[in-house]
């Protein structure tokens, strides 16, 4: 039976969440950023420090599609990586290491994107198991060298589990359910498109601004219209 | 019946929470059209899908991008001129890297990067 009450608690609390991620919370300084007004980002392949060496990758699919609905062309991510390949490239710690005036020369771009994973993986525990990914970002001008943006995300499949009723039977068998879903499918990766969205949108607390191709370009990051 | 009895202001600041909830997730229009290409991608990092499997897939999203009348994505012709290029089709090649030149002019200098390592070798391209 489903309790009234509670139900009117949980939405509340929801949408007091909701409405402080709403709010834009004063801090960030955008004034390189806004001095810079990069059109183009050229996305490095992440770091990875966690043991699942599938987090770069299943990170670096999911970049584009924030950065470009944020108003940004994107270089292609696979032809970036094949030819970071082409040069004998391959792993992301040399490839964070090329000095910005080759990036520059080489694929064009106004900024560069630093990402690293700091977390990507399943933790099992008895009652329940949670796949979590954090990632890290930095953007740097290529032209000037400045620091234009950093930031930090984190997504988790235990984010809707809060308010599951059911006894301790009724966890137990949740946490061997999603346990076997853990280990038959990548889980990581849908749950790093959620950091990687919430790392890289626009119009987001703290986070980048709206670029050129966006209709709200240079019209946020200044108190809320 | 005690729970049943909700005042009048909670269901109103509940309404208030929802209405919060949906205008913060409220997006404009997407600027591109996407369908499957970030799936693509990532199969092709992962050596999951082949040149032609991922060119007929991103041919379909492209018929479908047409049909809405919506724009394709940053690097989506880019990367299906890389498919293209490693099958042999040459030709498909520099049509692709043209069209996302014409489409995103941030990108040239790189799709001219491109373009210029293919036609120094187009007889080393695999079949």
């Amino acid at each position: 039976m489903i309790r009234p009450r509670l139900l009117l608690r949980a939405l509340l609390a929801v949408g007091v969440l909701m409405l402080a991620g709403c709010a834009t919370q004063p801090g960030y300084d955008y004034s390189a950023f806004r001095e810079s007004r990069p059109r183009s980002i050229l996305v490095l392949p992440p770091l990875n420090d966690s043991p699942d060496v599938n987090a770069t990758y299943s990170m670096y699919a999911q970049t584009t599609l924030p950065l470009a609905e944020s108003g940004y062309y994107v270089l292609p991510v696979t032809l970036v990586d094949e030819a970071f390949r082409q040069n004998g490239l391959t792993a992301p710690a040399d490839i964070q290491q090329v000095p910005l005036k080759k990036l520059r020369e080489i694929f064009g771009a106004d900024a560069a994107l630093y990402i690293k994973v700091t977390h990507y993986g399943t933790k099992y525990m008895i009652i329940s198991s949670e796949t979590r990914v954090s990632a890290e970002g930095k953007l740097v001008d290529l032209r000037s060298g400045a620091t234009l943006w950093e930031g930090r995300a984190t997504a988790s499949s235990a984010e809707g589990d809060n308010n599951s009723g059911g006894g301790a039977l009724g966890l137990l068998l949740k946490a061997v359910i999603t346990q076997i879903a853990d280990t038959l499918s990548n889980r990581g990766h849908p749950i790093a498109g959620i950091t990687a969205d919430r790392l890289l949108s626009a119009g987001r607390p703290n986070g980048i601004l709206y670029g050129p191709r966006s209709p709200k370009y240079q019209k946020d990051g200044s108190p809320a219209p | 019946m005690r729970h049943l009895s909700i005042p009048r202001g909670r269901l109103a600041l509940g309404a208030l929470a929802v209405s919060l909830l949906a205008g913060c997730a409220t997006r404009p229009q997407p600027l591109y059209y996407w369908g499957d290409y970030p799936n693509v991608v990532y199969s092709h990092f992962q050596n999951a899908k082949g040149q032609q499997e991922q060119i007929q897939a991103l041919e379909a999203i492209r018929e479908k991008a047409r049909a809405k009348g919506q724009a394709l994505p940053p690097g989506f012709q880019a990367h299906l001129a890389m498919l293209y290029g490693q099958s042999g089709q040459t030709d498909r090649l520099a049509q692709n890297l043209e069209a996302e030149k014409q489409q995103f002019p941030e990108g040239a200098p790189f799709m001219d990067f491109i373009l210029k390592k293919f036609e120094r070798k187009p007889a080393e391209a695999r079949p």
